[in-house]
Formats: C-alpha cells, sequence, structure tokens
C-alpha cells in the first residue's frame, strides 16, 4: 500500500509572527522556517504504518517555492521514501493544493493520503477536506488513532465532545491531530541518506489546473493588544476583587 | 443574499456556536437553516423560532445521523443551488463538512470568520490569532466557518421560521460511523461557559489536576479546560485544551492555574473579558495578558482561594 503526505514549509512555531509595517502580510524575511507541525506527525504516522500496517512506500509533496524542497528532504530523512516539489510562482490556496493533489492521486494512486489538520501559518484546516470531496473519498479528521485493517480505515477522531471513531473505506484521506504520535527526529545517517533519495521536480502548470486565488487579502493587521492588568498580593485580596468584579459572592 | 446556516446540534436540542452563526448570517442577507439528522422534529422547531430565520430545511435520515461529511456534503451541494453562501459554526463537525462543500462547490472557504465587513469581505485570524486578514473573496457563491465567540449570540426564541422537509440524498457508503466517548458532563461547555478555570503542566499529574482545578470551578459554576501541555501529558482528555488548534473561547472570566501563556494558548482565550493567573513564576507570559495575576505555588493558593470564595 502507497501513502501520499503532502508537507508545508511554514514560520517555525518558537517564532513570534511579526505583521509587515504596511499591512500586506507576516514577515517571512530572514525568520526560521519548519515543516508545519501537523505534517511532520503526518509523516510519522506515514512511517509508523509502514512498521504495522504494510505499507510499501511513503511519497512527500510540497507546494510552493523552491525552498520547500528543504522540508520534503526533512520528510525524506525521517523515513519517506521518494519526493515531489510542486513550485509555483504565486500562492496557492488550500482549494487549488487540492486540486493538484487530487492529480497526483490519480498519478500515484495511493490508498491513504494523510495531511496535517491544518498549517499553523494560515491557519485553514481545509486542504484535506477538500480533496477528500475532489476525489469522493471519505476523510478521517483530526485523527489520534489509525488502524488499517483490510479495505478499511479505523479512525478515532478529537471532536468537541471527545472521541469519535469512523470506519473509512479506502481509499482514504486522514487528517492529523496533535495527539496521533509523537514524530520522530532524524538521525544524521538518515539525513545523509535523504540527500540521495529521489526528488522529483514540477510546476502547477504540469497538471493543468486553474489554481489561480480566489480570496485577495485587502490587509494584514496586529489584533487588539491586551495590556497586562495588577499583581495582587495574596488569595484575600484577590477574592476581594473577584467579589467587587461580581465573580464572587 | 440568501444564506443556509447548518444547525448543529446532539440530535435534541440546537447548539450555542448555531446562534452566533445566525448572526453573522443576518449580516448577508436572509437566514435559511438546515437541520440534518435522524428523529430532528424536536430540533427543528427549536430552529424555527431563533429569531430573524426564514426557512427551515429539515433532512431526516439515517444517513445523516452522525453528520458524516461524505453523506452531508451532497445534501448542502443540492441546497446551495438555491442560497448564496453556506454558513457553518467553526465546531469540529462544521470544520470537517465546510471545506468538502467547499470543493464540491469549487469555492475557497474563508474560515473562522471574525467580522462581516461587506458582502465579500470578511476578517480572519491567521497565524494562531497574531495576526488579523481582511479577505475579499472572487467566488459567487460562499462558504464561511464562523467563529463563535466574535459573534452575539441570535436569541433562541422568537422567530417563526417556516419548517420544510427536504429529499434526503441518501448514503454514499464511504464511512460508518463506528462510535463515541463522548464525555458525560455536568459542568458548562466551554465554549459557552461564562467562566472557565482552565489548568496547566504545573499541576503536575491527572489527580493533582482533578483535586485543584474540579473543586474550584465548581465553587465558581464553571468550566473546565487546560493548556495543550497538560492535555499531552494527560492529565485532563483532549476535548479541555483551549488553544489555537483546540477550543477558543472567550467567557466573561477566564482562571488560568499553572499556564505560561504560550502563544499557541493565548490564541485559544485573550479575547476572553477577564483574565486572571496564577503562576509561580513571575515572568510567566500569561502575566502579560492578565487583568489580575498572583504570584504563587497554585498547591497553596488553590485551595486556599476555593475555601475563601
Amino acid at each position: 500500500m502507497k501513502v501520499l503526505v503532502p508537507v508545508k514549509r511554514v514560520l517555525d512555531y518558537n517564532v513570534k509572527p511579526r505583521v509587515k509595517a504596511d499591512g500586506t502580510g507576516v514577515d517571512l524575511a530572514n525568520v526560521k522556517m519548519s515543516m508545519n507541525p501537523f505534517d511532520e506527525i503526518a509523516v510519522e504516522e506515514a512511517i509508523r504504518l509502514k512498521d504495522r500496517a504494510g505499507v510499501t512506500e511513503i511519497v512527500v509533496v510540497s507546494i510552493g517555492e523552491q525552498k520547500a524542497q528543504e522540508t520534503i528532504r526533512t520528510a525524506l530523512a525521517m523515513g519517506a521514501d521518494r519526493g515531489i516539489l510542486v513550485t509555483s510562482d504565486t500562492k496557492v490556496e488550500p482549494l487549488g493544493v487540492a486540486k493538484i493533489l487530487a492529480k497526483i492521486v490519480e498519478e500515484e494512486q495511493p490508498q491513504l493520503v494523510i495531511l496535517g489538520k491544518q498549517a499553523i501559518d494560515d491557519d485553514n484546516n481545509q486542504t484535506g477536506q477538500m480533496l477528500a470531496g475532489l476525489l469522493g473519498w471519505a476523510q478521517g479528521t483530526f485523527a489520534s488513532k489509525v488502524e488499517i485493517a483490510g479495505e478499511t480505515a479505523k479512525v478515532t477522531r478529537e471532536v468537541d465532545g471527545g472521541l469519535e471513531t469512523d470506519d473509512l473505506k479506502l481509499p482514504a484521506i486522514v487528517t492529523t491531530d496533535l495527539r496521533l504520535n509523537e514524530p520522530r527526529y532524524a538521525s544524521l545517517p538518515n539525513i545523509m541518506k535523504a540527500k540521495s533519495k529521489p526528488l522529483a521536480q514540477k510546476t502547477a502548470a504540469d497538471f493543468g489546473v486553474d489554481v489561480t486565488p480566489r480570496l485577495t487579502t485587502l490587509k494584514v493587521a496586529e489584533p487588539n493588544k491586551r495590556s497586562a492588568g495588577v499583581k495582587v498580593a495574596d488569595v484575600d485580596e484577590l477574592v476581594m476583587k473577584l467579589k467587587a468584579m461580581g465573580v464572587a459572592k | 443574499m440568501k444564506t443556509l446556516v447548518w444547525v448543529e446540534h446532539d440530535g435534541s436540542t440546537v447548539k450555542d456556536a448555531t446562534l452566533a452563526a445566525v448572526t453573522a448570517a443576518s449580516q448577508l442577507g436572509e437566514v435559511h437553516l438546515l437541520v440534518a439528522g435522524q428523529g430532528v422534529d424536536g430540533v427543528a422547531q427549536a430552529a424555527a423560532k431563533i429569531a430573524g430565520v426564514g426557512k427551515v430545511h429539515v433532512a431526516d435520515d439515517a444517513a445523516f445521523a452522525h453528520a458524516l461529511a461524505e453523506n452531508v456534503a451532497p445534501l448542502v451541494v443540492e441546497l446551495m443551488g438555491h442560497h448564496d453562501a453556506f454558513v457553518v459554526p467553526a465546531t469540529t463537525t462544521g470544520k470537517n463538512i465546510a471545506p468538502r462543500v467547499a470543493a464540491l462547490l469549487d469555492v475557497m472557504q474563508i474560515s473562522e470568520v471574525l467580522s462581516v465587513e461587506g458582502p465579500d469581505t470578511f476578517t480572519r485570524p491567521i497565524y494562531a490569532g497574531n495576526a488579523i486578514a481582511t479577505v475579499q473573496t472572487a467566488d459567487a457563491k460562499k462558504v464561511l466557518t464562523i467563529r463563535g465567540t466574535a459573534f452575539d449570540k441570535a436569541a433562541a426564541e422568537g422567530g417563526s421560521g417556516i419548517v420544510e422537509a427536504v429529499a434526503s440524498t441518501g448514503d454514499t457508503g464511504l464511512s460508518t460511523f463506528a462510535g463515541s466517548e463522548i464525555a458525560a458532563n455536568a459542568r458548562p461547555e466551554l465554549t459557552s461557559a461564562k467562566i472557565i478555570v482552565s489548568g496547566g503542566r504545573a499541576l503536575g499529574s491527572e489527580e493533582q489536576f482533578h483535586a485543584l482545578i474540579d473543586p474550584l470551578a465548581d465553587k465558581l459554576g464553571a468550566g473546565v479546560g487546560a493548556s495543550r501541555a497538560a492535555v499531552d501529558a494527560g492529565y485532563a482528555p483532549n476535548d479541555y485544551q483551549v488553544g489555537q488548534t483546540g477550543k477558543i473561547v472567550a467567557p466573561e472570566v477566564y482562571v488560568a492555574v499553572g499556564i505560561s501563556g504560550a502563544i499557541q494558548h493565548l490564541a485559544g482565550m485573550k479575547d476572553s473579558k477577564t483574565i486572571i493567573a496564577i503562576n509561580k513564576d513571575e515572568d510567566a507570559p500569561i502575566f502579560q495578558v492578565a487583568d489580575l495575576g498572583l504570584v504563587g505555588d497554585l498547591f497553596k493558593v488553590v485551595p486556599e482561594l476555593t475555601e475563601k470564595l
């Protein structure tokens, strides 16, 4: 069984985003970029399925600028088998990404596509569900557990009230939540080995899909800031303040 | 503009998140509702009473019992033939369904809408709420998910919507519901609680989390939340998580106990009206957003606070 794992290069989650002074976006010049954390979990899950569910090949895809190949190399160093880099001069929105991925799925014929549930830059939480819709496949979103049994994927999902388990007919889409697994760090020998793993290079135009953005960002601004309040000396003062606010009687 | 609002329900009652979505939809135009499920007459009747509602479309079929996106999306696509915007509460159910619908309609969804600026222009948070983007869509039809804390709730009573049955689009057979573990919780739900007490990793264990946080929450009639660190460490279940990828809350009062205040956590609670922080580290980032801060050992302070309230 082949697994496809799309990955995205984003601002590292430890870096505090700075809004550009001209209000056109967030400053990404000279800041640390990394693989989207949810995508790392997706790569890790594919590797673990190799050990326990007979996955034979893991193909990693990234759509973005040329530098996204570093993100693919990271996934290859973790244990994926080969990569496909799709470059685009313009920003590709989730709908466009899903359309390109649908074409890659047609070519590659994977049984499972595992994606991060959202990217921590645009926080859209759309691509996996869109891809499932375009392909007419089942979708197991926000997964905290994935088991493959024959023609079915049993996916436990993190939902608002707790957990829900759905049986998905394969081929299917899975999107990862935080507690699905803890991604490994690539070892130095594996990082070296990843450099010689195959990486195909394509452009968005090769797939013949229209990825013209539908949304125009008019402005990006800082949110309203909260200012720090006061520190109280002890519990008695806190209780007094809470009573004054009407929170406690 | 005719909008179709997804009614979030549990089979018997309409969830509060729906009411915020109705408010957002009413800023775009006429509000119609979709109630999909099995045996949902009661829900449909309750939904019809929401203030400002026109038609209530009811799709009653076993295929919709668990709101599986694979079965619901074709139904919504059919109804979108005569609606201009699909407006969905940004709950896990809504976030599961809406993008599938958007793809089938060939529309780029706008996620977690914070405000309606015009018929095609909206604001939404990016980078865990560290930036707010104003976006304009070129799509004729709109698919929006609505952040519940950003809109007032429409009145649950006073409306007189017309309930109309719609034909089922059937079961796609792609997925089946196999079970759920939904915690029975006597406390207020996080997304609608007026007061929330949240615990962090500093609580040290599941036992201590419950021994300290639960009595304080009970005393205040509060909902209980947790930081990602506390959930990852197994001190609290996943549905307690407040933050960028967990629940987004904005209660009147948010009490953060032993939570340092990572940006991912702040993203989920910084719109709370009053924030109270208890932490032993006086330099913890949580104090930069807290209205009231108490520096101290939570194992001493929290029981004392619970007792004195």
